[in-house]
C-alpha cells in the first residue's frame, strides 16, 4: 500500500478460503464489505458501535467485531464468516446443540454466538458455566434469556473435552 | 450508523507517521485497535479527514522484560497482555485486570496504547498504570519524552499527548521486594466499563502494609490516585478501625459524578466497599 492517504484502496484477502480482490472505500467497515460486496449476509449488524456482537467474524483465526474493523484493514488477512465455518463443519456440533437445546428463537444473534462459542470450545473446553457466560458477555441475545445458549455451549465443551465431536 | 467519508493511510515507519501527522494536522486521527475510534466514527461523534493506521509499526508492539523494568508497546493487544506469562509474573495487577477489559472479541483488537491515549476514566488500564507508577514513552519528530502516568491524564478524555506525538508504550519498574496486588471491579455486565474499579498494591510484613498505592476508575474525570486512603493504611496493622478510616478518606481522594445509572453517592459507597475487598485480598488471599 502507498503511504499517501486515499479515499479508496485496492485490497486482496481470503474470505472463507477463497481469494477476493476489490477496490473499497476507506470508510467501509468489514461487516458492510462482507454483506454488501460479497453477499455474505450471515454476518449481522445490530448496533455498529461494538456493543451487541452480532457482527462477529474471524480475522486470522481470532473473533473480532466486523463493524469495528475497516475493510481496508483486512487487506492480506484471512477472514471467516458463519457461511464458511458452517460449510466446513467447524461449528457443526454447536449448531446441533443450539438446535437441540432451543438456543435460538429469531436467530439474529446466532451466527455471532456460534463464532464466539467456537473460540471458547477450542481454547478452553474445560470452561465452567460462569466462564461461558463471561466469554459470551459481548454477544446480546434479545430472545432466549441466555440459559439455553449456555446449556448448548456447555454440552459441546463437555463433548470436546471427552475428545468426541467437533 | 455509518462513518462519514475519510481517507486512510498505513505508514511503514514512525518517521512516515510523523510526516503524515504534520501534513494532515488536526484532520488526522491515529488508528490503533479501532475499538473506540471506529465506534465513534460510526456514530459520527468524530469526523476526521484522514485515519493514520499504526498497525504496520511493528516496533510499537510487544512486551519486553529487562533487568529493572518491563515495557509494553503501545500496539500490544489486550489479548496478548491477558495471555502473557511475563505480565502474569511481573505485572500481576495488570494480569488480574485484563479479563475486565471489554469482551473477548474486543480484546483481540484493542491495544494498550489505545486505552491509555483514549483515557476513558472508567477504563482499567489507566488506573493500573497509576497504581503501578508507570511511565509512558511518547515519541515525535523532536525525539522521545517520558511522562509519569499520574501526570499524563489531564481531564475527561484529555491527556498530555500533543499534536504530532505518538504514544510508544509504557514502562514499569520491576520491584525487588514482593508486592501484593488486588484488582476489584463492579460493572452491570461482565466486560462493560466499570461502574467503579480499584487497583491496589502494597507490601506486607508482620500484618503491616507499606508502599500502599491505590487507584480507582469510574470515580472522577480521570483515573484517580487515592493518596489519602493509602496514607491511612501505610505503616499500620490492618485493624477494622484502620480500614474504616481508609474508606472514609476516600471522600478526599475521589470526585465521582452522577450519570444515568448511578448517583455520585452510590459510586462513593461502592468505592468504599471495593476498597474493603481490595484490602482483604491484599492482606489474606494473595499467594506470592
Ligand atoms: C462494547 C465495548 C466495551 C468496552 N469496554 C471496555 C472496558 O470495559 N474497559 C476498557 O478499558 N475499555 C473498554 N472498551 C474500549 C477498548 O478497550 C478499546 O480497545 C480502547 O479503549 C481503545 O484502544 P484501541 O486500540 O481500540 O484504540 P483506538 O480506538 O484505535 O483509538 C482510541 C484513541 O486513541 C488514539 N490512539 C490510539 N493509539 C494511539 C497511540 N499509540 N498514540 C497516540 N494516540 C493513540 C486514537 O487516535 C483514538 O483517539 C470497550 C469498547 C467497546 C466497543
Ligand atoms: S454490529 Fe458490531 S457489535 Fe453490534
Ligand atoms: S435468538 Fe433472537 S436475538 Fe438471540
Amino acid at each position: 500500500m502507498s503511504t499517501e492517504a486515499a479515499d479508496t484502496l485496492e485490497i486482496s484477502l481470503q474470505v472463507n478460503g477463497a481469494p477476493v480482490r476489490r477496490r473499497v472505500a476507506s470508510r467501509l467497515h468489514l461487516a458492510d464489505f462482507l454483506r454488501e460486496e460479497l453477499g455474505l449476509t450471515g454476518t449481522h449488524l445490530g448496533c455498529e458501535h461494538g456493543v451487541c456482537g452480532a457482527c462477529t467474524v474471524r480475522v486470522d483465526g481470532e473473533i473480532v467485531r466486523s463493524c469495528l474493523v475497516l475493510a481496508v484493514q483486512a487487506d492480506g488477512a484471512r477472514v471467516e464468516t458463519i457461511e464458511g465455518l458452517s460449510a466446513a463443519g467447524t461449528v457443526g456440533a454447536l449448531q446441533r446443540a443450539f438446535h437441540e437445546r432451543n438456543a435460538l428463537q429469531c436467530g439474529f444473534c446466532t451466527p455471532a454466538m456460534l463464532l464466539a462459542a467456537a473460540e471458547l470450545v477450542e481454547r478452553q473446553p474445560d470452561a465452567s458455566r460462569e466462564d461461558i457466560r463471561r466469554h459470551l458477555s459481548g454477544n446480546y441475545c434479545r430472545c432466549t434469556g441466555y440459559q439455553a445458549i449456555v446449556d448448548a455451549v456447555e454440552v459441546v465443551c463437555r463433548a470436546h473435552r471427552a475428545g468426541g465431536i467437533r | 450508523m455509518k462513518a462519514a467519508a475519510f481517507s486512510y493511510v498505513k505508514p511503514r515507519s514512525l518517521a512516515e507517521t510523523f510526516d503524515l501527522l504534520e501534513r494532515h494536522g488536526e484532520g488526522a486521527r491515529l488508528l490503533a485497535g479501532g475499538q473506540s475510534l471506529i465506534a465513534a466514527l460510526n456514530m459520527r461523534l468524530d469526523t476526521p479527514r484522514v485515519l493514520i493506521d499504526l498497525n504496520g509499526l511493528k516496533e510499537l508492539s510487544g512486551i519486553r522484560v529487562d533487568r529493572d523494568s518491563i515495557a509494553i508497546g503501545a500496539l500490544t493487544r489486550h489479548r496478548s497482555l491477558e495471555l502473557s506469562e511475563d505480565v502474569s509474573q511481573h505485572l500481576p495487577l495488570i494480569h488480574a485486570a485484563m479479563p475486565f477489559v471489554a469482551h473477548a472479541a474486543i480484546r483481540n483488537r484493542g491495544t494498550f496504547g489505545g486505552s491509555i491515549a483514549f483515557a476513558d476514566p472508567a477504563a482499567e488500564l489507566p488506573a493500573c498504570c497509576i497504581a503501578l507508577d508507570a511511565r509512558f514513552v511518547i515519541r515525535s519528530r523532536a525525539g522521545e519524552r517520558r511522562v509519569a502516568a499520574r501526570e499524563f491524564f489531564k481531564g475527561l478524555y484529555e491527556t498530555d499527548l500533543r499534536p504530532g506525538e505518538v504514544l510508544a508504550g509504557g514502562e514499569f519498574a520491576r520491584s525487588g521486594v514482593p508486592y501484593r496486588y488486588s484488582f476489584q471491579e463492579l460493572a452491570r455486565r461482565h466486560g462493560d466499563y466499570a461502574i467503579v474499579g480499584v487497583a491496589a498494591c502494597a507490601r506486607i510484613g508482620a500484618g503491616v502494609l507499606s508502599g500502599v498505592r491505590i487507584a480507582f476508575c469510574g470515580m472522577g474525570p480521570t483515573p484517580m490516585l487515592a493518596s489519602a486512603a493509602a496514607a491511612a493504611l501505610d505503616g499500620r496493622a490492618c485493624s477494622r478501625d484502620v480500614i474504616a478510616h481508609a474508606q472514609a478518606s476516600l471522600a478526599q481522594d475521589l470526585a465521582p459524578f452522577d450519570d444515568l445509572y448511578q448517583t455520585a453517592a452510590t459510586r462513593m459507597h461502592l468505592a468504599r466497599v471495593l476498597l474493603g475487598r481490595a484490602i482483604a485480598q491484599l492482606t489474606t488471599d494473595y499467594e506470592y
